[in-house]
């Protein structure tokens, strides 16, 4: 099912993801985050970008505990856990924010 | 995001009247070309696919007598149909035991038995249709292979093994399931079900050895690719991912420090999670299973040892040996392979660790049994020792322990509702039903003895734990991994030198 931004459809599977990681822009996460009843915020934005560069990278999102450490450091350590991830990405901090920055769905037992 | 109606908890756990077809629409997506191809599966569904999974059946019973005796041995009891947590969740009749094994009896009756080919309708015997193959493809992912159902057979029907030949049928003529075999495919490509390259595993490592130092003041290594190290530690790879898994990992760390064992990881087998299992596919069993042996011999080891992964240790204890043995280059005095928990027992034992308790007082633990430790392994030496053992060890790191009731523990234990392949989100209905019963009798100590965490050793367990919890209005972080709590009472540092 594709999703369609600006006029343009991009390619997504069946929970959403995007299929083509090159198609990523921030309207496309915005419209995602919108089919979700998600406003983003400066502070999603921290995550998602940081999300993005760490797949740059690595070819992997980051481990829960890494993206918790590395958002403390940016937002304050009171928002360096996964409680606040949480509040943030309500159906999953790893799955609904890497949705959100184009990468791919987390595999295993996750 | 699937619709989810948990179940509300009662007084006791109830056997439901029966709602049949209640979860007829519960299917997981089906794979795609690219990710069955890697597996040597066809890539869709094939011409002439009826004939062909009939004859894959054929093959499959003539292979195994076991598949033979389960599918000809039963007599209609009914002993089985109140043990699935599946059905005690759902309602559903045909998640009960018999009922989801008769899904493929019926077509093997037809074409393997006199009766069934003589007078179909008289023997339950039905010709393989569509309607078959989607009924086989919902049901047969609402089993967790978990085996309680097994346990109170009096003829011992393990309908683990059917659901797991249905299984390879489905992906013989190329119906599989995207969440498996997407998975099986970046083991094959890259190592481990996570995808995880080497220089992130790596970084997340490093990662690990900051925070402990932050926390204790030591050293502690997180070592990967080290040749002559000791032990070579496979463990699964949501054990570098996910909480609490981690904090597991970061136990098994301070383990090796404070007994003074060189270990490492390896990023060529970076899971012991082995998803062949769950499909029924000797070939892709045996090339992920092969990847440790690889390693191990790569690396040096003399031993082997298995982080906290319930199939794994299925894997590894019962099917090692005949899949990548024989084991000559290791060293003989130890158990090959050996359990992460019995490890840290045996230096329990020997005096070698040494335990703060009072750092886990903010809780009260209990303890749950994974299915494929407590039903298809052992551990140690003596009977029930899979049982036995990470209790002691999570007595040793814990002033308050209760267990649940018993009926739902040791060889009885209850399912998480996500094992055998069905931990997906797009089954999150079924997981959250599955696990009814488990939360009933969690509940049951919550109350009565005021349980604050349930410890697992399974890296599925803790996954569904964290997603399912909060429907039944628990905390997500309830769940623990064993060598968590191992990890916030192990003193390091001089104590142990």
């Amino acid at each position: 099912m594709p999703i369609e931004v600006n006029g343009k459809s991009f390619e997504t599977d069946e929970e959403g993801y995007l299929v083509n990681r090159s198609d990523w822009n921030e309207d496309v996460a915005k419209a995602m985050a919108k089919a979700d009843n998600c406003d983003l915020s400066d502070n999603h934005w921290e995550v998602i970008n940081f999300l993005r560069e760490y797949y740059d990278e690595y070819q992997i999102a980051p481990a829960v505990r890494v993206l918790t450490k590395a958002i403390g450091k940016k937002l304050g350590a009171d928002k360096g856990n996964s409680k606040y991830l949480y509040e943030l990405f309500p159906y999953g901090p790893a799955k609904q924010a890497c949705k959100y920055a184009g990468l791919p769905k987390p595999t295993g037992c996750v | 995001m699937a619709d989810v109606q948990a179940p509300v908890l009662g007084e006791y756990q109830v056997i439901p009247h029966i709602q049949p077809d209640a979860m007829a629409g519960s299917k997981p997506y089906v794979a795609k070309p690219d990710h069955n191809k890697p597996l040597g599966f066809p890539g869709e569904l094939v011409e002439n696919w009826e004939q062909k999974a009939v004859a894959k059946l054929g093959e499959l019973v003539n292979n195994s007598r076991a598949l033979q005796v389960f599918l000809d041995s039963c007599v209609k009891c009914g002993a089985c149909t109140d043990k699935c947590h599946y059905y005690l969740g759902t309602s559903d009749p045909k998640n009960m035991p018999v009922a989801r094994q008769d899904l493929l009896r019926s077509v093997y009756r037809r074409y393997y038995t006199l009766p069934g080919k003589l007078f179909p309708s008289l023997v339950g015997a039905r010709d393989m249709t569509k309607e078959v193959l989607d009924e086989w493809y919902s049901y047969f992912h609402q089993c967790s292979q978990c085996r309680r159902c097994s346990v109170f057979c009096p003829y011992g029907i393990d309908t683990a093994e059917i659901s797991m030949a249905a299984r390879e049928i489905m992906d013989s003529v190329g119906q599989g399931q995207k969440y498996c075999n997407e998975i099986l495919a970046k083991v094959h490509r890259i190592g481990n079900n996570l995808g995880l390259p080497g220089p992130a595993l790596e970084d997340t490592l490093l990662g690990l050895e900051e925070d402990v130092k932050e926390e204790t003041g030591i050293d502690v290594k997180y070592p990967v690719d080290v040749k002559g190290a000791d032990v070579l530690l496979v463990t699964p790879s949501a054990d570098f991912f996910a909480e609490p898994h981690i904090d597991g990992l970061i136990g098994y760390g301070k383990v090796f420090h404070a007994a003074g064992i060189s270990w490492t990881l390896s990023s060529h087998a970076s899971e012991a999670g082995n998803f062949g299992m769950f499909v029924g596919s000797s070939e892709n069993l045996h090339k992920v299973a092969k990847r440790i042996r690889e390693a191990a011999l790569d690396l040096g080891v003399k031993r082997i040892v298995v982080g906290e992964c319930g199939h794994a240790w299925r894997v590894a204890y019962s099917f090692w040996n005949t899949l990548i043995g024989p084991f000559d280059f290791l060293d003989r005095r130890y158990p090959v392979p050996q359990h992460i928990c019995e490890f840290t027992y045996d230096l329990i034992q020997q005096g070698a660790l040494k335990f703060d308790k009072s750092a886990n007082d903010d809780k009260v633990v209990t303890f749950h049994d994974s299915c494929n430790v407590a039903r298809a392994s052992r551990m140690g030496s003596m009977p029930g020792g899979q049982f036995i053992i990470p209790r002691a060890v999570v007595k040793a790191s814990v002033n308050k322990f209760v267990d649940m009731a018993p009926e739902t523990i040791f060889e009885s234990t209850y399912c998480c509702g996500g094992g055998g392949g069905v931990l997906t989100d797009e089954l999150i209905d079924l997981r959250v039903k599955g696990t009814q019963p488990r939360m009933l009798a969690l509940r049951d100590v919550v109350e009565s003895h005021g349980v604050t965490h349930v410890a697992a050793i399974c890296a599925i367990c803790k996954a569904q734990f964290s997603k399912v919890l909060p429907y039944y209005k628990f905390p997500m972080d309830m769940i623990q991994s064993v060598h968590g709590l191992v990890s916030k009472a192990i003193q390091l540092g001089p104590v142990n030198q």
